[in-house]
C-alpha cells in the first residue's frame, strides 16, 4: 500500500555519555519529565502530525525499549496497514552484520520502506525532547522543491562549537555544513531531522553502501555527497524547546527546565499531548509530614518529606523528615527517614537507607544512583 | 481448568448518589482521585483470569460506555470472550420476566454461548483490591450450590443497614439471610454458582413472576440451597450513599488505607488519561491529601482529593472536599466540605462551605 511519507526512528544509539544512565538501557528508553521515556516524545510528535508509518530502528541494549514500544499502542500506531514496526539488525541468506551508522541503518532496511513505496523520507531521533509538527516541515519541504529538508534550531553564538552548523542563504538554501566548528559563520544547528526524496536518497545510499571508506553516516557521508552534487538542500526554521540530553548535566538540566515557569505549558499541553505507558498507581499521597514546592509528582508516589525542585516519577516514596532538592527520582525509588539529597539522580528501584546524605555541588557533574554502583557512591 | 465468566449487575444501584447520579449511572460516578466505582469490581475479576465479563445496565450509561470503550484498559478486548455491555435491548414479544430477569431472559444465548461453566456476580457498591481465584476454589472444595463472599466491619456506619446480613453454622452454611443492623457478618454482593443453576433458577423465577434474582431466586431458596460463605480479609469499602461515598473517599487520606487498598495487591486499573505529572508551584502548600496526574497548584489543598487536571489559583484553599476532573479553582476561592463534579468552575473569592457530614454537591459543568 502506497503512503506518501515514511518515517525513521533512528533509536538504536548507545547514549554512552550517559554513562550509568544508559548502562543496560537503550538511550531512547531512559526515564524523562516524571513519566515518559525519552522515545515518548518523537513517537508523540508523529502521531499529533499524523505520521502513522513509522519504523523505529534499534540495536543497542533494546530489551527495555522494545517493551515500552511493544506495537505502538499509546501513540495510537497499533493500525491495520501501517503503524509502529520494531527495526532490529537481521541476518540474512548473505550472512548480516549489525547497523554500522544512521544511514546503513536505513540501507539495511530498503525492504521495509519499499513496501509502502513513499515519495518522501523523513528521519528522526529517538534522542531529543521537543515538540514538532513534521507535517508543516513535510509542506515546506514540498514548496520549496527541495531534495532534502534539514530542521534547524538557532543556537546562542557561543555554543556553535557545539553542534553540526549549516550555512545557508538567505533563502535558507544550504551551501557548506561544518560540524562543531570553532569559528562558526552561522548559528543554525542541524536537529537531526531530515526530509528525502526517496527516489533521490535511495541512489546515494547504494553508492555509499559499497564505499569502504564510508562511515555510513548521514551527517558525514550522505549529505555531503548531496552538497558536492550541488542538490537542492534546503533549511526548516525550527521554533520552540528543543533539548538533546546527550550528557548527565544536559539530562538534569532538562528537568529543571521542566520546572520553570516559561516552560508550565511544555507538558502540560492540550493541543501537544505526550503520551507514554500508564501503570495504573493510584493517585499520589502527600501526607501531613510533607512540603512540596515547585516539582512535578507522578502516580503512586507517597510523600512524607519535603520536596523543592523535584521530579518523582511513578510509585516513589520519600519518608518522614526527608529533603530532596533538584533532584530526580526514577520509579520505583525508595527513600528512607531524614535522607537529604541534591542534584541527584536515583535510578529505578535504588533504595535510600535512613539518614543518608548526597549532595552534588554546583560545580560537580550531578550524582547518577542506581543499584549497581550505590555502594561505593554511599560510602565515598 | 474450571472458569468463571463475571457478571456485573447494575441493577439494583440506580441514582443514590444525588447530583452526581444525575447524568450517569453510580457505576460510572469518579472514585479515589482517578478511578470510577466499577474499576475496582471490573479489575478484580480481570485479574481473576475472567475472559469475559456482561454487564447488566438500565439507563444513563452513556459516561459508562465512554469509560469501558473495548475494555482494553482491563485487557478485556478479547478474541474470545472480552466485554459485554447489555443494556436493556428488550425485543422479546412472550417475554413476561421482570426486574432484572429481563436481562437473564433476554440474554440467554449470550450466557449458553459461553465457554466458562461457572458465574460470578457482583454489583459495583463493594470497593475492595483483590484476586476471588481463592473464593472460587473454595466454592469447589466445599462443593457449594452458590458461594458468597463476605466481610465483617468493626464499626457500622449508615451504608450497611440495606446490606443483607448472614448467619452461618460453624463449616460456613448460611443459616440465615436478612437485614439484622446488629449483624456485623455483611453480604458483599459477590457471589459465584453454576451456570446451569443460574439459568434453571431463573426459569423458575419467571415462571413464578419473581422480580428479583438473588432475593426471590437464592435467598427464597435457602433451605433448598447449599449456600457457602467466603471471608473476605481485606480492605473494602460500601458505597451505597452521599455520606457513604464522601467518607470512603476521605478513608483514603490516610496512609495505612491509601496502602492496604492499592498496594497490598496489584494495581486497581482504570481507563488511562495521560496526563502529565502534577506540579506545585513555588506559593502551594498541599498536606494529607490525594492528587491525580495533570493538575496544576498554586494554592493551598488540605484533607482533599483531586481528580485529573484540576488547576487551584494562588490564594485559593481547597479543604475536606473532592474536586473531580478538570475542575478550575481561581484565586482567593475557598471551600470546605464540597464535592465538585467535573469541569466545574469556581471563579475569584467565591466562598462554598458544606457541613461535614452532608457535603455540597456542585452538577458537572457548573460555573460559580
Amino acid at each position: 500500500m502506497k503512503k506518501e511519507c515514511v518515517t525513521m526512528l533512528l533509536a538504536g544509539g548507545a547514549g554512552t555519555r550517559l554513562g550509568a544512565l544508559t548502562q543496560n538501557l537503550a538511550k531512547p528508553a531512559v526515564p524523562f519529565g516524571g513519566r515518559y521515556r525519552i522515545i515518548d516524545f518523537a513517537l508523540s510528535n508523529c502521531l499529533n502530525s499524523h505520521m502513522f508509518t513509522v519504523g523505529v530502528l534499534t540495536q543497542y541494549s533494546p530489551l527495555e525499549l522494545h517493551k515500552h514500544i511493544g506495537v505502538g499502542k499509546p501513540w495510537d500506531l497499533d493500525r491495520m496497514h501501517d503503524g509502529l514496526t520494531t527495526l532490529s539488525p537481521f541476518t540474512e541468506h548473505t550472512g548480516g552484520n549489525w547497523y554500522l551508522g544512521t544511514a546503513d541503518a536505513i540501507t539495511k532496511n530498503r525492504t521495509y520502506i519499499e513496501g509502502y513505496d513513499p515519495d518522501y523520507l523523513l528521519v528522526i531521533s529517538g534522542d531529543h525532547i521537543y515538540h514538532m509538527d513534521y507535517d508543516k516541515l513535510l509542506r515546506h519541504h514540498k514548496k520549496t522543491q527541495a531534495d532534502v529538508t534539514i530542521s534547524v534550531l538557532e543556537v546562542p553564538w557561543k555554543e556553535t562549537s557545539r553542534f553540526g552548523i549549516l550555512n545557508t542563504t538567505d533563502d535558507l538554501r544550504i551551501y557548506d555544513f561544518e560540524e562543531k566548528p570553532l569559528h562558526a559563520k552561522s548559528n543554525l544547528a542541524s536537529m537531526g531531522i531530515y526530509i528525502f526524496n526517496w527516489n533521490v536518497l535511495k541512489d546515494y545510499l547504494e553508492k555509499d553502501a559499497t564505499d569502504p571508506d564510508s562511515d555510513h553516516d548521514f551527517g558525514k557521508n550522505i549529505l555531503p555527497a548531496m552538497l558536492a552534487d550541488n542538490l537542492r538542500l534546503y533549511a526548516y526554521r525550527f521554533e520552540g524547546y528543543w533539548k538533546d540530553v546527550g550528557t548527565i548535566e544536559s539530562y538534569w538540566e532538562a528537568h529543571m527546565d521542566l520546572l520553570a515557569e516559561d516552560l508550565e505549558r511544555f507538558l502540560n499541553n492540550n493541543e501537544w499531548r505526550t503520551y507514554s505507558h500508564d501503570s495504573n498507581f493510584p493517585p499520589q499521597l502527600i501526607d501531613e509530614h510533607a512540603v512540596v514546592h515547585q516539582s512535578l509528582v507522578n502516580n503512586g508516589c507517597i510523600v512524607s518529606g519535603t520536596l523543592d525542585h523535584s521530579i518523582l516519577f511513578e510509585n516513589v516514596q520519600v519518608g518522614k523528615g526527608a529533603t530532596i532538592k533538584q533532584s530526580i527520582l526514577h520509579p520505583g525509588v525508595r527513600v528512607g527517614k531524614n535522607v537529604y539529597l541534591e542534584r541527584v539522580i536515583a535510578k529505578e528501584d535504588v533504595v535510600i537507607p535512613d539518614n543518608t546524605t548526597l549532595i552534588a555541588s554546583d560545580d560537580q557533574e550531578p550524582i547518577v544512583l542506581s543499584i549497581e554502583n550505590q555502594k561505593k557512591m554511599m560510602n565515598a | 481448568m474450571e472458569t468463571m465468566m463475571g457478571l456485573i449487575n447494575l441493577e439494583h444501584e440506580h441514582d443514590f448518589l444525588n447530583e452526581l447520579t444525575y447524568f450517569r449511572c453510580g457505576a460510572a460516578v469518579p472514585f479515589g482521585g482517578r478511578f470510577r466505582m466499577i474499576d475496582f469490581t471490573l479489575s478484580n475479576m480481570a485479574k481473576s483470569n475472567i475472559q469475559e465479563v456482561a454487564i447488566f445496565t438500565r439507563n444513563k450509561y452513556r459516561s459508562l460506555m465512554d469509560h469501558l470503550g473495548s475494555g482494553a484498559d482491563w485487557d478485556l478486548d478479547r478474541r474470545h470472550g472480552g466485554l459485554f455491555i447489555l443494556p436493556p435491548d428488550w425485543n422479546d414479544p412472550t417475554d413476561i420476566s421482570k426486574g432484572d430477569l429481563k436481562y437473564f431472559h433476554n440474554n440467554l444465548d449470550y450466557f449458553e454461548r459461553g465457554k466458562s461453566d461457572y458465574v460470578l456476580i457482583s454489583g459495583s457498591q463493594f470497593i475492595s483490591n483483590t484476586v476471588y481465584d481463592k473464593m472460587f476454589q473454595h466454592h469447589l472444595d466445599r462443593n457449594a450450590d452458590v458461594t458468597i463472599l463476605t466481610t465483617t466491619y468493626e464499626t457500622l456506619h449508615s451504608e450497611h443497614n440495606a446490606c443483607i446480613k448472614v448467619v452461618q453454622d460453624e463449616d460456613g452454611w448460611v443459616t440465615c439471610l436478612n437485614n439484622d443492623t446488629e449483624n456485623a457478618h455483611i453480604f458483599t454482593g459477590v457471589y459465584i454458582l453454576r451456570k446451569s443453576l443460574l439459568l434453571d433458577l431463573v426459569k423458575d423465577c419467571i415462571a413464578n413472576h419473581k422480580s428479583h434474582f438473588f432475593l426471590d431466586g437464592i435467598k427464597a431458596n435457602l433451605e433448598r440451597l447449599n449456600i457457602q460463605t467466603y471471608r473476605y480479609e481485606g480492605y473494602s469499602a460500601i458505597v451505597n450513599s452521599v455520606e457513604s461515598y464522601y467518607r470512603q473517599n476521605m478513608a483514603l487520606l490516610d496512609t495505612n488505607a491509601y496502602k492496604k487498598l492499592f498496594f497490598d495487591s496489584t494495581p486497581i486499573m482504570t481507563k488511562v488519561g495521560n496526563q502529565p505529572p502534577t506540579k506545585y508551584r513555588g506559593t502551594s502548600i498541599v498536606t494529607k491529601s490525594l492528587i491525580a496526574t495533570g493538575c496544576v497548584i498554586d494554592g493551598s489543598v488540605e484533607n482533599s482529593i483531586l481528580f485529573r487536571g484540576v488547576h487551584v489559583g494562588e490564594g485559593a484553599s481547597v479543604k475536606n472536599s473532592i474536586i473531580m476532573q478538570r475542575c478550575k479553582i481561581e484565586p482567593g476561592v475557598h471551600l470546605e466540605n464540597v464535592i465538585l463534579d467535573k469541569d466545574v468552575s469556581i471563579s475569584k473569592e467565591q466562598i462554598l462551605k458544606g457541613a461535614k457530614e452532608q457535603p455540597y454537591i456542585i452538577a458537572k459543568r457548573t460555573i460559580i
